[in-house]
């Protein structure tokens, strides 16, 4: 029942609908952390190809390897076995060339910068012009409706500022791929709502492929294009599920049967990971 | 009316506290010497007049605070600042070395600490001879360098400032490790997938992370400075400062001469370090720190 995704060769997964080069293509990928209590299989033989502009989301209960797969793709982890390509380079030379933009589970702004800095850090890095930054500061923020809060400290903003503009860091350098990591799991329902769909709007307008940690039903179906289900010891990839909702999506696409119909099929993909193991 | 209640209430309860003590002590300190001298002068005074003759003694075992503020107010007042017998002179004499000495410590303090964090084999090698440095009295070491010195004919502020760094180079170094290790490694992430090259990580992720640290430990050093720079006026006749202001009390019997040049040393310390404060608060606001 495991066998939906893994144990199939990369050729045979779904195509991309565009049928551009895939943005990440991962092929019996493997990794085993050791810690002191022995090996632990954090990722097993994950097959997985995500084309260009898709919305992929990653769920799964905790210790099923959807935060490592982000970051290995992001090239914080190395894989111990199998290939994984993003934009068609190993994660080294994707991560060298500044191929994505990461936003993890907290903010992380550096306190001592403005938010009009922290936007600044990675363009400061790249050696980006002074000039050329302040208009990708202006563009970026104003993206995330944070225009008007350059000068702000982040311990000054409510804690869903804080992860727009760690957002809009992460857009500022114009990475076709951005990684989020449970980018919304700190924040309350009400708050994490707004920005999934202001998260959705700027995915139509840039048209940047997304890969999303989570650990909602709700914000999974509600976000993405495709859903993969992750059930751990060892983490693997239980089901893919192409979700047909309309780009364009209303909150209350949430009570449309179609959207039950895709969030039942994910709530039994978690529950078959389980019942495998315990 | 809000900082009144919360500070000034305690800490002058206790200055109270501690002048009613130091008063009582002065007659049990300066009593026996007193009725010693009565009794030879074949006086018998009343108490009253007996405790006040314990708070009067020209050489007393332990002055009383009115005469320590005396001698305070007298060399520091009514005397010209570049006299000799003048605080003022002998404690910018040892506040020259400190500042010296001090500079000198924070900078070998911060060098050692990147050096620490950037070279796995400098935390190896140099870590253990540091804490090693430290167990080393000072007192002991202290008039050894300032008599090698002097046999080369180098004397004055150098062997003062070099006393005062060895001193304050260690809490910078620890202070610094601690801080240029302190970012999360979330930051440290971030900047790799930024593909940040080693000086960046440093330069805009650690240095900035660090300045608590070194501002805390600072402080610390900034006292211990201080305290260097004394002791190595203890030795070998040093002519000026608050170290041969004390010696040459110690000297003559000058306990109230000694009293007032602890006054002022403490005085000095607490300059520093409140300067060290002013500097780190400075910062700390610039740095968009959130208002305590």
């Amino acid at each position: 029942m495991n066998a939906i995704a893994s144990h199939k060769p990369a050729p045979a997964l779904p195509v991309t609908q565009s049928g551009v080069a895939d943005v990440v293509a991962a092929s019996k990928l493997g990794l085993v952390f050791n810690t002191n209590d022995g090996p632990v299989q954090a990722l097993s033989n994950v097959d997985l190809t995500i084309g260009k502009g898709e919305f992929v989301s990653f769920i799964g209960p905790s210790g099923c390897g959807k935060t490592t797969l982000l970051r290995v793709i992001a090239d914080l982890e190395k894989p111990t076995s199998g290939t994984i390509m993003v934009n068609g380079m190993t994660p080294e030379q994707a991560r060298e060339r500044r191929a994505y933009g990461y936003v993890f589970q907290a903010a992380a702004l550096f306190p001592w910068r403005t938010i009009a800095d922290n936007v600044a850090l990675p363009l400061e890095i790249m050696g980006i012009s002074k000039a050329e930054r302040a208009e990708r500061i202006r563009r970026t923020l104003e993206l995330v409706n944070l225009a008007g809060f350059e000068k702000k400290y982040p311990w000054q903003l409510s804690g869903g500022m804080q992860q727009r503009a760690s957002i809009a860091r992460a857009l500022a350098f114009d990475a076709d791929l951005l990684l989020m990591d449970e980018p919304f799991g700190a924040l309350d329902e009400i708050v994490r709502d707004h920005l999934n769909q202001q998260l959705l709007e700027l995915w139509a307008r840039t048209n940047k492929t997304i890969c999303f940690v989570t650990h909602s039903i709700p914000e999974a179906v509600y976000l993405s294009t495709r859903i993969v289900v992750m059930s751990p010891r060892p983490g693997r990839v239980t089901d893919i599920i192409d979700t047909n909702l309309p780009r364009e999506r209303p909150l209350d696409v949430r009570e449309s049967p179609e959207f039950l119909a895709i969030a039942a099929r994910v709530r039994d993909g978690l529950k078959a990971g389980h019942s495998y193991e315990d | 009316m809000d900082s009144f209640q919360s500070k000034i209430v305690p800490v002058g309860t206790l200055l109270a506290i501690l002048v009613v003590a130091w008063y009582a002590f002065a007659v049990v300190l300066n009593g026996p010497f007193q009725r010693d001298l009565d009794r030879r002068a074949g006086e018998t005074p009343g108490q009253l007049e007996f405790l006040m003759r314990t708070w009067s003694q020209p050489k007393p075992t332990l002055p009383a605070p009115h005469q320590v503020a005396q001698n305070f107010y007298k060399s520091t007042f009514t005397v010209k600042p570049w006299s000799n017998r003048s605080l003022i002179y002998h404690a910018w004499v040892t506040l020259s070395s400190t500042f010296v000495g001090f500079a000198f410590g924070a900078a070998l303090g911060i060098l050692i600490a990147v050096g620490i964090v950037h070279f796995a084999s400098l935390d190896r090698s140099l870590m253990p001879w540091i804490i090693t440095s430290q167990t080393i009295p000072i007192l002991a070491i202290a008039p050894m360098v300032v008599v090698v010195f002097a046999s080369i004919g180098i004397t004055g502020l150098f062997p003062k400032a070099l006393i005062s760094t060895y001193l304050s180079f260690f809490p910078v170094a620890v202070g610094m490790v601690k801080g240029l290790r302190s970012p999360e490694v979330m930051h440290l992430d971030l900047m790799r997938t930024y593909n940040a090259t080693r000086p960046q990580v440093f330069w805009k992720l650690r240095v900035p992370a660090s300045l608590p640290f070194l501002f805390a430990s600072m402080k610390v050093a900034v006292a211990a400075s201080l305290v260097g720079a004394i002791v190595a006026e203890l030795p070998t006749g040093a002519v000026a400062g608050i170290g041969a202001k004390l010696l040459n009390g110690a000297y003559y019997s000058q306990t109230i001469d000694i009293w007032a040049a602890l006054v002022a040393g403490s005085l000095v310390a607490v300059m520093l370090v409140a300067l060290v404060g002013l500097a780190g608060r400075i910062t700390d606001y610039a740095m968009g720190g959130r208002p305590a």
